[in-house]
């Protein structure tokens, strides 16, 4: 009874099945990293923390709010980006971050929220008076910030920020046909496309097509860890017991490749369980998104689950060697303070729009 | 209508949210699917995947560059050693098994000591040597036990040499175990792969800034190894390519009648080539001897270096910080020229001193040197003409003069952690003192200044660059030890262009006021005793700079007075008309630098113009080898 009263104080403000899902998987999280890299669990702790002292406070923040700063926000990252791009510090070949002389930013990591907020702001603002102008004002805001991203270079987060963005111009109602056309018009622009990117990015997208080619180079991540999943088999090798991961066959093993670690020593049942915590904390993001009383929050509510569920799907299809390897997170799974913040403030919003819905029906 | 739009767009909305969580299972039902077939279609052969992982990558560290001085005499090379390595993770009983070993092969105290710290830093399937250098006969004896042990193996590993020992250490600088700071330096360089299986990172001077030129590129090998961790067979192999080998502008002969010039004594000597900013020699003395180093330095070898009396792992030439004294008149007077304050035919009378605001500022000589024009007062080293040109002058224009001279700043030689040196001015003393009233600047201050005194604080590198600069008629360069870089895969030479830093406006005439001045220091002046007979003309110049107080440090009471004698200094250049090289010399506490800078000026000049060895030091290792009686 006492257990409950204090579970329902602590979740007051949050949505009961999100935080329980968003819960599961740090725990999951922790289980790993304990495994993978015990050295960072102290780390891990504060990391946790914050994450959810983020989600809490940003969940008790109304959308009206959300509405207003919008905007700001969006501007200011983007004026960010150009600041990266004109003075940013270099490290390993790309401009990516901002130096505050105390501390490095990457404004980048910023647009994952900002451009969802923008556009279902701007949607809003145009709610029932939509002429095809709109749509593309709404790619020309989605477009210049993934520009920037996609030039530092940054593929991973670009791909990440344009999916954000598309997802509210596809929740919006932009019509199948302009999809599908624009689908034809990047198939025939990628051979451009190709001659663009850097010696290495184009390696990396080689790589996906014949891992085998360079067995000793850039290869061999995904080898190895293709190894660590077949090799864990239907239950796996045991916590700990990993001998792909213990060995430090596995690049990253602690943030992108985590889930290489996960699937050694758990198996397919552990996956299966990991990917079913996934949909039910998707379907619970959609359901909210069904559910918000308001366009602007219908629109951010779904975007903000699949971007969650984009970053999943990335990232266990590049550590099984589907997907070219990018700099993609698993959500909540990856150690990593700024993916976790990040994380925290998308799920902040869902809650913050389910817990208002319920107010504004009253 | 409005409300008619709002509801139909509610339904496509709803319509999308269906058709994107359609896209979701999809996704999902694909990645459970790929793992189903990883994880149980093709598992057998992902398992024996992995145990096959018992073929691993093992890194072959890369042969170092070598360091040679600028005639090919080799200065810093590599030799391969049997180091006897333990793999903890194979060994049940680590103690019992060291125990074991060190029945046949000499384990001592320190070695196990070294190999539980370097067992913290790494990781547990890491191979971790427990003693180096072997002999013929420890390689011997373990072979034939080896069955016995378990994780335990005999390996060859590079160990870097320092032919010449303690010498020229500074420049060389030494190498060491990889520590954190050294693993940041290697991921901002994005070399984290290229350093797999390196153990050692340089740590200062040469070895250090030219780091990543002197590593090379780690090899692979892809082995199977046994259920005993033992490699078996060789799969397949890419070859390291040795590190860039450094041709360095130094002249190892000159450096070493350099260092024995200075005997026991303490001090700095720089000799650079003016035209090109070519470092000839570099002397920081006492020196240590890198090598100490090499597989890990002892905790007892590293407290004496460290608390030794005579600090012999200060760089004093470029960390040192010293009143130039007398050698700043030279800069002073072509200062005076250079703003019209003095004509050199101009002269004073010297009554033995200069009184200032109630303050006698006094002349070395008693009674005074009588008439001094600016010749003069460079070749007897005049106090007193110093003291009024300084008052004339004022503190700005003579900051103002020195500064573009690189005095006070980083000369950018290619050896990190130099110091900046004290160029006084008030805005300097305002930045430098917290309280206002001792912010303030005197003008009496600037008195001392005049004569090399004061708050003016150089390193021996500035002085050395300031005076080549005075012999390339003012175009400054940057100071360089390497002369070009040989890349070891395309045999290519990259070489070290000399980098001009900025020609000052110094009018010709001017400069050979000067030059004309310093010629006399040697001929008739301070500095004609030590070079009297010299088959050269040699300008210079002497100093003598006075040790105030030591502040804060304790000193014996036996080295006491040794410790408060002045510094010996010395500026030169040769041949005057056409200078091959120019150079600074310091002697702590030496005395007068007439005395003890000046004669190792003379000896290192001699040899560079002349091939003149001094007196008891033999022609060349060759020669020494044949002279050996049989």
């Amino acid at each position: 009874m006492s257990v409950r009263r204090y579970w329902q104080m602590l979740v007051a403000p949050l949505d009961g099945p999100l935080f329980g899902f968003s819960v599961l998987l740090l725990i999951l999280a922790t289980v790993a990293l304990a495994s993978a890299a015990p050295e960072r669990l102290s780390a891990h702790w504060l990391n946790l923390g914050v994450a959810l002292a983020v989600m809490r406070i940003v969940a008790q923040v109304p959308p009206q709010r959300l509405m207003h700063i919008a905007l700001p926000i969006y501007v200011l990252g983007l004026l960010l980006l150009i600041a990266v791009a004109l003075f940013g510090d270099v490290s390993k070949g790309a401009r990516r971050w901002l130096s505050l002389g105390f501390m490095r930013i990457q404004p980048s990591e910023l647009m994952k929220i900002a451009m969802p907020l923008m556009l279902a702001w701007y949607f809003q603002k145009r709610e029932g008076l939509l002429v095809w102008r709109d749509w593309f004002i709404a790619t020309l805001l989605l477009v210049m910030p993934v520009a920037l991203i996609a030039r530092q270079p940054d593929l991973g987060t670009a791909v990440l920020v344009f999916a954000a963005g598309f997802y509210v111009i596809f929740l919006a109602g932009l019509s199948w046909k302009v999809m599908l056309g624009l689908l034809g018009l990047a198939a025939a622009a990628a051979p451009f496309a190709w001659n663009l990117l850097h010696d290495y990015q184009r390696q990396r997208v080689l790589m996906l097509l014949d891992p085998q080619q360079d067995p000793l180079g850039k290869g061999f991540h995904i080898i190895q860890s293709m190894i660590a999943i077949g090799s864990g088999g239907l239950f796996g090798k045991g916590w700990g017991q990993g001998t792909q991961s213990q060995l430090d066959f596995i690049p990253e093993r602690h943030t992108d490749f985590i889930f290489a670690v996960w699937s050694e020593e758990f198996g397919l049942t552990g996956n299966a369980a990991l990917l079913i915590l996934y949909l039910l904390l998707i379907g619970r993001g959609l359901q909210i998104a069904l559910a918000a009383p308001t366009l602007f929050t219908r629109l951010l509510a779904g975007a903000l689950t699949l971007i969650f569920f984009t970053y999943a799907f990335v990232n266990m299809g590049m550590v099984s060697g589907i997907l070219p390897v990018v700099g993609v997170p698993l959500p909540f799974v990856s150690y990593g303070g700024t993916a976790l913040v990040t994380l925290g403030i998308a799920m902040g919003i869902l809650m913050s729009i389910q817990k208002n819905r319920m107010l504004v029906q009253k | 209508m409005r409300i008619k739009d709002a509801q139909e767009g509610l339904e496509q909305f709803n319509r999308r949210i269906a058709s994107a969580g359609g896209l979701v299972i999809v996704c999902f039902v694909l990645l459970f699917g790929r793992f189903f077939w990883l994880q149980v279609i093709q598992h057998d052969y992902y398992k024996t995947r992995a145990e096959d992982n018992r073929i691993s990558l093992v890194p072959i560290v890369p042969n170092r560059g070598l360091i040679v001085d600028r005639n090919g005499e080799v200065l810093a090379r590599n030799y391969s050693a049997y180091t006897l390595e333990i793999t903890p993770s194979q060994v049940s009983d680590l103690e019992a098994t060291i125990d074991a070993l060190a029945e046949f092969i000499t384990i001592e105290p320190k070695d196990r000591k070294r190999f539980r710290k370097l067992m913290e830093e790494s990781k547990r399937f890491e191979s971790l040597p427990i003693r180096t250098r072997l002999t013929d006969e420890e390689v011997a004896k373990f072979i034939a036990r080896r069955y016995r042990f378990r994780g335990v193996d005999i390996k060859a590993r590079l160990f870097r040499q320092y032919p010449k020992g303690a010498f020229a250490s500074h420049v060389l600088g030494y190498i060491g175990r990889v520590t954190d700071r050294d693993l940041e330096r290697i991921a901002e360089n994005d070399q984290e792969a290229n350093y797999r299986g390196t153990d050692y990172f340089g740590k200062s001077g040469l070895e250090q800034h030219y780091e990543f030129e002197l590593h090379g590129q780690t090899g692979f090998e892809q082995v199977e190894v046994d259920a005993g961790g033992r490699a078996v067979r060789t799969l397949s192999r890419v070859a390291p390519v040795p590190g860039n080998n450094l041709t360095l502008t130094l002249d190892a002969k000159l450096q070493e009648v350099a260092e024995q010039a200075f005997g026991d004594r303490r001090g700095a000597l720089i000799a650079i080539e003016p035209s090109t900013g070519g470092v000839l020699a570099l002397v920081s003395v006492p020196n240590y001897d890198p090598n100490l180093f090499v597989d890990g330095i002892s905790a007892a070898d590293w407290q004496a270096l460290n608390e030794a009396a005579d600090k012999p792992m200060v760089n004093r030439a470029l960390n040192g910080a010293y009143p130039p004294g007398s050698t700043f008149k030279p800069f002073m007077a072509l200062a005076a020229l250079h703003y019209g304050k003095r004509r050199p035919e101009q002269a004073i009378m010297d009554p033995g001193g200069f009184n200032f605001g109630g303050h006698f500022f006094r002349d070395d000589k008693k009674g005074g040197h009588g008439m001094v024009d600016m010749y003069k007062s460079i070749v007897v080293s005049c106090d007193t003409y110093y003291y009024l040109l300084a008052n004339d002058m004022g503190i700005d224009a003579i900051a103002a003069f020195m500064g573009p001279l690189g005095l006070g700043s980083k000369t950018g030689i290619d050896i990190e952690g130099e110091s900046e040196g004290v160029l006084p001015s008030p805005a300097w003393k305002k930045k430098r003192f917290k309280k206002p009233e001792q912010q303030k600047w005197y003008a009496g201050e600037t008195i001392s200044i005049g004569i090399g005194q004061g708050y003016n604080a150089y390193t021996p590198i500035q002085l050395a660059q300031a005076v080549a600069t005075l012999a390339n008629d003012g175009v400054m360069f940057r100071p360089h030890l390497v002369k070009y870089i040989t890349d070891t895969k395309t045999g290519e030479k990259r070489f070290i262009e000399p980098q001009p830093i900025r020609k000052l406006p110094w009018k010709q005439e001017h400069i050979d006021v000067i030059k004309r001045a310093m010629i006399g220091v040697t001929k008739e002046g301070t500095g004609a005793r030590a070079f009297a007979g010299a088959e050269y003309v040699a300008a210079g110049k002497t100093g003598t700079a006075q040790v105030f107080s030591y502040k804060g440090a304790e000193h014996k009471t036996e080295t006491m007075k040794a410790q408060l004698r002045d510094h010996a200094l010395f500026i030169a250049f040769a041949p005057a008309d056409q200078p091959k090289i120019a150079l600074a010399v310091l002697v702590e506490n030496g005395g007068f630098g007439a005395q003890a800078a000046a004669p190792i000026a003379r000896q290192v000049l001699d040899y560079y113009l002349l091939g003149k060895l001094p007196k008891g030091m033999a022609p060349t290792d060759e020669a020494a080898v044949e002279a050996d009686p049989e």
